[in-house]
């Protein structure tokens, strides 16, 4: 059979070519793409591009990162932005943060949940269960205005997913093929970082407005949420905004595709399946074709 | 070109049911004798391709029908539990969302190999319209679909499509309401369209059965469009020669499908629908998935609603008279040099057009999007009909046998002079 053995050979030379190239330029930041002009005629600078462990073909998520930027999300975000989507439990699930079962039973357990009605029809507080999604620090979404000058904080469960920005043409095209996929997770760094104080004369800011390079508009309505040595790291890693806003942004990329390392892992399995069979089915074709002038 | 079944039943019980329903000659007759042009290349797998991405579809959308929740409150939750906590929840949806794309790249692919060997001439033009009634549901069922979610971009999406209608005179207003079911796209309108999205694609199954049978009736066309002048000569059985075809081509598109699935999932989709769907923030730019993009750049060329409503609408009704339209008696494009041209030239034009329906409607852009718009319109209306009267074609082959054995011979004749 050296017939199929070389189509095997050659499918996985082409596949394995074409994934080596997916993640080299998916670790490798590109040279940014010109400004675009956005529809006010400012231009809208593009967040650089970041590092990301979990981009690429063969992405995972980093544990110890994951973990730090929960510790981010519980000191600082929390204050403001819920978390509706995620569970504790979910904390202990594979392919995420990587924290125990006990772990997690007693970081829940030092919530406060409400629940009821009991038998006697009283609403009441408990201590949280694993199975309970991450409380919100705010009765509803009018007390969270109220307290942040009138904005609502967006959830931030799904948010590296639901921010993004454009790169224009041709590399939207492009970015598919590269496997540029971690738009959402370079704007929130960007976000992070892109505090200005005092802002460019250019821009007017009504109060309880702050300039920022990566909003659109520039104008947002929280305040820098995260200063350097703001958040203790007690594994040595430096307390940067830098820093900070990466782990954050890593931990918000997995809370919004908790199955991104099944995905990666099952999608391999799939493509080297896939290209085998084709391989197969090539040969096949030209077998059976052989005999007939076409 | 089917004519009798020359299936044989091999056993008595296959015999005994034969008789009572012939469904095994049917099957035998469409899908293993049926004979095939042997000249077909890999355009022509995209059929069977768009069949396989119906059928995933149906199949994946069952299954998450299972767990989505159709109410405004509860449907974006839902649908991020099934990404969450259904077991290869994500698979099914991931494999959905962009199954549609998919399905859409290989029916645009299908639709403009038709167009370059100009498949849709006589005696195929029933065929040819059956496609494009196909197409029309699929657009209804995957502008539907895409709704579901109930994010920023389903909302708006619903909002600025359904209002399309309140440019009918007179009785525009009331039909938007009516298909609202109320004055605003709210929940009654999410429960309709999750009904008709799960009727739809049953419907385009049932049209596709049209659309294969006729098939069936006039035969394929073939790359020189030249019709089969003797079956053994010109043609193979379907059984194993088009199926094994079929099936390299379609594994090799699995590759890109899986490609989207597995690794790329939420690029051809838009960030603004993971945001819940608020019906008091309007989206900065509210752009449609890409497959309708050059119809959205018609409708926004033109500078009334109702105009552009039409226009839209006709650029793909116009489809449905091409058969007459098109005065060529020569249906390849093989042997068309000039209409070859002009092919390319509007293959640019939709991607163009496709290109000016994801900016903004501002300037440039817009002029643009008129200038193309005109062309889109000036391609199927006055060159078409006028390229029949003065091209003059090459000459064609007297048969498919003859050209194979041409082009095998030119082949021949150049490797010798090497």
């Amino acid at each position: 059979m050296p017939l199929l053995k070389s189509a095997g050979l050659s499918a996985a030379a082409i596949f394995g070519g074409v994934l080596i190239t997916a993640t080299v330029l998916a670790q490798q930041p590109p040279h940014a793409p010109a400004n675009e002009v956005n529809s006010d005629g400012h231009n809208d600078p593009v967040p650089p591009r970041q590092a990301w462990s979990f981009a690429g073909p063969f992405g995972k998520f980093d544990q110890a990162q994951l973990q730090r930027g929960f510790k981010i999300y519980r000191e600082v975000c929390s204050n403001c932005h819920s978390m509706e989507l995620v569970a504790f439990r979910n904390l202990a699930d594979p392919g995420g943060p990587g924290f125990s079962e006990g772990q997690v039973k007693a970081l829940a357990a030092d919530y406060k949940v409400k629940d009821g009605p009991n038998e006697s029809g009283e609403m009441f507080e408990r201590p949280g269960r694993p199975s309970d999604h991450i409380p919100w620090n705010f009765p509803n979404d009018n007390a969270a205005r109220a307290a942040n000058g009138g904005a609502l904080p967006p959830d931030m469960s799904v948010l590296a997913k639901a921010r993004g920005f454009s790169r224009g043409f041709p590399w939207f095209i492009i970015d598919a093929f590269i496997q540029y996929q971690e738009k959402g997770a370079d704007y929130i760094v960007g976000i992070l970082n892109g505090y200005k104080d005092p802002p460019p004369p250019s821009v007017q800011l009504q109060p309880g407005q702050y300039y920022n390079e990566y909003m659109p508009g520039h104008r947002l309505a929280m305040p820098k949420p995260l200063n350097d040595g703001q958040v203790d790291y007690p594994d040595g890693t430096p307390t940067t905004v830098q820093q900070y806003s990466k782990d954050i942004a890593a931990f918000l990329s997995w809370t919004a595709e908790p199955k991104l390392e099944e995905r990666k892992r099952t999608g391999l399995r799939v493509m080297v399946f896939l290209i085998l069979f084709a391989g197969l089915l090539y040969y096949t074709k030209k077998k059976v074709w052989a005999e007939v002038v076409h | 070109m089917t004519g009798h079944s020359t299936y044989v039943p091999k056993s008595a019980l296959a015999r005994w049911f034969e008789s009572r329903l012939p469904i095994m000659g049917l099957v035998h007759s469409s899908f293993i004798a049926y004979p095939t042009p042997k000249n077909l290349n890999y355009w022509w797998t995209f059929g069977g391709i768009a069949s396989f991405m119906l059928a995933a579809q149906i199949v994946t959308g069952v299954v998450l029908a299972m767990h989505y929740t159709p109410e405004v409150t509860m449907a974006f939750d839902s649908v991020e539990k099934i990404m969450r906590d259904v077991n290869f929840g994500w698979l099914m949806r991931y494999a959905h969302a962009n199954g549609a794309s998919m399905f859409f790249v290989a029916v645009y692919i299908h639709i403009f190999r038709s167009l370059y060997y100009g498949s849709y001439k006589a005696p195929r033009e029933v065929l040819w319209i059956l496609g494009v009634i196909i197409f029309l549901l699929m657009m209804a069922t995957a502008f539907m679909g895409y709704v579901l979610p109930w994010g920023q971009m389903s909302f708006w999406g619903a909002k600025v499509i359904t209002s399309l209608f309140s440019a009918i005179p007179f009785v525009g207003d009331a039909i938007t309401i009516w298909l609202w079911g109320g004055y605003s796209v709210d929940n009654p309108t999410l429960n309709r369209f999750y009904s008709l999205h799960y009727l739809l694609p049953f419907m385009i199954a049932g049209v596709v059965v049209l659309h294969v049978w006729a098939l069936h009736v006039s035969g394929q066309n073939n790359p020189t469009g030249v019709e089969v002048k003797s079956v053994p000569k010109d043609t193979v059985p379907f059984t194993p020669y088009a199926t094994v075809k079929d099936a390299f081509g379609m594994v090799c598109f699995f590759i890109l499908f899986a490609w989207f699935v597995f690794y790329v999932p939420g690029i051809l989709g838009d960030a603004d629908n993971y945001i819940r769907a608020n019906p008091l923030v309007t989206p900065a730019h509210i752009v449609p998935e890409w497959y309708f993009l050059p119809f959205y750049a018609i409708l926004r060329a033109i500078p009334s609603k109702l105009g552009g409503v039409i226009a839209m609408f006709s650029s793909i009704a116009i489809f449905l008279f091409l058969p007459w339209l098109d005065t060529s008696r020569v249906r390849s494009a093989r042997y068309r040099p000039v209409f070859k041209i002009f092919f390319w030239v509007f293959v640019a034009t939709g991607i163009g057009l496709g290109y000016l329906g994801s900016q903004p409607p501002e300037g440039g852009f817009v002029i643009a999007a008129r200038i193309l718009t005109a062309y889109y319109f000036l391609h199927l209306l006055v060159i078409i009909p006028l390229l029949g009267l003065f091209e003059r074609p090459r000459p064609l082959p007297a048969s498919i046998a003859d050209s194979v054995l041409a082009s095998r011979a030119s082949v021949g004749a150049r490797v010798a002079a090497e």
